[in-house]
């Protein structure tokens, strides 16, 4: 137990259960909010707390509900659980063991939103919470929480859930919203933006997991409770996950404006091994990484991770020792986005193949000076000339990489092998 | 060309059907694709085809979904699917030690079933595992914390 919003009770066998959510308090927001509050009520409540999208790019989730006319005669919502981006693993949690936290902020947005029909996209691979979540909406349905005429109100509501099959650049909202209609994943230009034409050309909120199922705590506990808690600016808690070489890897509910370096060397145990940190990659693999010395006396907020050159993104903190050979690891994350980039845009296809192809050559330790020379010149030209994020995350890491550890890779190309013994496990 | 669909199927198409507002019928294209899969093993080009006249729409944009997604195996896979993460945080962890040792214990490499079809080996990426890397998928479960002595477990348990 470690926070106020999701890691507030023990997880037992049966912690995922109606019974048990209800008995933590679960629902009571949402009936009331159903017999006592418009929609408009709701929405402003969101608006109020400050609560800002937990996907990764931060968002204001009360404006982005509020970009929806409210004359619109249909409206979608989507539940964003393709949870993909490297280092994460946070939703799943939710998923695993409080579903029914994410059915009631689903049916707060819905019932803000005016939604009849809201859709849960969830990535394929998951097991465990699919069918926990399957299960919550069985539940739910069973206990008149969902469908017809929920709890006697007048308001109807069905959330469907939607399997993925297997493509990262679906947890881009547009994307996502393309995979749902049985198309390709390929992102929209924006705009228009989904709020405006999204699923079906109708107006569309792709809301992710936390967000979501923070909503039902603000109800509970009032927007101006959210809002005192963590940094002014972008209030709240988060849930960070730390991954990589530290003793206890895990997830983590911290306020915003946590240390990021008592995450690291305290909660999560301190580096594998007694060794000393490298370096850390602060909120999920694409965003820039930093070094030890950069760590210091940074706050896990988007100001002081702006003002080091990162991201808070998606909470997920990936733990790097000293030792690790910074080239082998760089080319396993452009392995990654070379898979996954869609093919549309012709920078991000060809580019992130070109850097991968590049850095295959080098750890293969066939590189030349020319490689690495055209290795830091490729993410000019794919960044911000692609429909989405993709290009961009898949170039930040090159740039940052090349810029703290350039020597590995000159030393990588200069003498066929690695700084360090290669290897990326202790 | 493999048969039509069997009855059985067809009421889990309708089933699935149900769940989408009319509208949105195209809706059906991934749920119908994970359905064959489910039930077959792999899904063809000819299962794609069918999948679209059920649901009324162009063969192509089935068939496009059908290799596009990287979940949909087009030929028949082993009896047990080994999916090993290798992204970032599985690598951090030893996903390469967990890629050797299956790759020795099976004798096949990734992308290769083993001569008795009892396993495939694949690699993938990000199973958002990462706090309980290395991580590994055996068709729909997956596995977390690995190392060698718990490879040889896991392979031993397979019925």
């Amino acid at each position: 137990m470690s926070g106020p919003v999701f890691m507030s009770f023990p997880v037992t066998a049966t912690s995922h259960t109606l019974a048990e959510y209800r008995a933590r308090g679960g629902y009571v927001a949402l009936e009331r909010a159903l017999r006592e509050m418009t929609p408009a009520q709701v929405g402003a409540q969101a608006k109020a707390s400050g609560l800002q999208g937990r996907g990764g790019a931060g968002f204001q989730t009360g404006l982005k509900w509020e970009f929806v006319s409210k004359d619109a005669p249909v409206v979608y919502l989507c539940c964003n659980i393709d949870e993909g981006e490297p280092g994460t693993f946070k939703d799943r949690w939710i998923l695993e063991h409080s579903p029914h936290q994410l059915l009631e902020g689903m049916l707060f947005a819905a019932y803000a939103l005016r939604v009849r029909h809201a859709f849960a996209y969830i990535r394929g691979e998951f097991d465990l919470p699919l069918r926990r979540l399957q299960g919550a909406l069985d539940e739910a349905r069973a206990a008149g929480l969902l469908g017809e005429n929920i709890c006697g109100s007048g308001f109807s509501c069905d959330i469907v859930l939607h399997r993925g099959a297997g493509a990262y650049v679906c947890g881009e909202e547009s994307s996502l919203i393309n995979s749902l209609e049985g198309k390709k994943g390929f992102p929209r230009n924006k705009p228009p933006f989904p709020a405006v034409r999204g699923l079906y050309q109708k107006p569309t909120v792709v809301n992710n997991v936390e967000t979501l199922a923070t909503v039902p705590w603000i109800m509970t506990h009032g927007a101006a409770a959210y809002a005192e808690m963590g940094i002014k600016k972008t209030p709240g808690t988060r849930l960070f996950g730390v991954s990589g070489h530290v003793e206890q890897p895990g997830l983590f509910e911290r306020p915003t404006g946590y240390p990021l370096a008592q995450l690291i060397m305290q909660d999560a145990g301190g580096i594998l091994g007694g060794r000393k940190l490298k370096a850390v990659i602060p909120g999920g693999s694409s965003t820039p990484i930093l070094t030890a010395a950069e760590i210091e006396g940074l706050t896990l907020d988007p100001e002081s991770m702006t003002r080091a050159g990162s991201m808070v993104g998606s909470g997920a903190v990936i733990v790097i020792a000293e030792g690790t050979c910074m080239v082998r690891l760089l080319q396993v994350l452009s392995r990654f986005y070379a898979h996954e980039s869609c093919g549309q845009c012709t920078p991000c296809r060809e580019g992130t193949d070109w850097m991968n192809r590049i850095l295959e050559r080098i750890v293969a330790g066939q590189g030349t000076a020319a490689d690495l020379a055209t290795l830091r010149r490729l993410p000019t030209g794919i960044m911000g000339n692609t429909v989405c994020a993709l290009g961009d995350a898949a170039s930040m890491p090159v740039v940052s990489f090349i810029k703290k550890f350039g020597h590995e890779f000159e030393h990588f190309v200069t003498h066929g092998r690695s700084l360090h013994d290669g290897r990326l496990a202790p | 060309m493999s048969a039509a669909f069997t009855p059985a199927l067809l009421v889990r198409f309708d089933a699935l059907r149900s769940q989408y507002p009319p509208e949105m019928k195209t809706s059906l294209v991934l749920p119908l694709l994970h359905c064959v899969q489910d039930e077959q093993g792999f899904v063809t080009e000819a299962d794609a085809v069918r999948i679209a006249e059920y649901i009324g729409m162009p063969a192509i944009q089935v068939v496009e979904a059908l290799t596009w997604y990287t979940m949909f195996d087009r030929e028949p896979q082993g009896r047990y699917v080994i999916k090993v993460c290798r992204n970032i945080a599985c690598s951090l962890r030893g996903s390469e030690n967990v890629l050797a040792h299956l790759q020795q214990k099976l004798g096949i490499g990734v992308g290769e079933t083993t001569a008795d079809g009892r396993f495939t080996l694949k690699t993938v990426e990000c199973l958002a595992s990462c706090g309980t890397a290395p991580a590994m998928q055996v068709n729909r479960t997956y596995h977390e914390q690995l190392d060698a002595a718990k490879l040889d477990r896991i392979l031993e348990s397979l019925p």
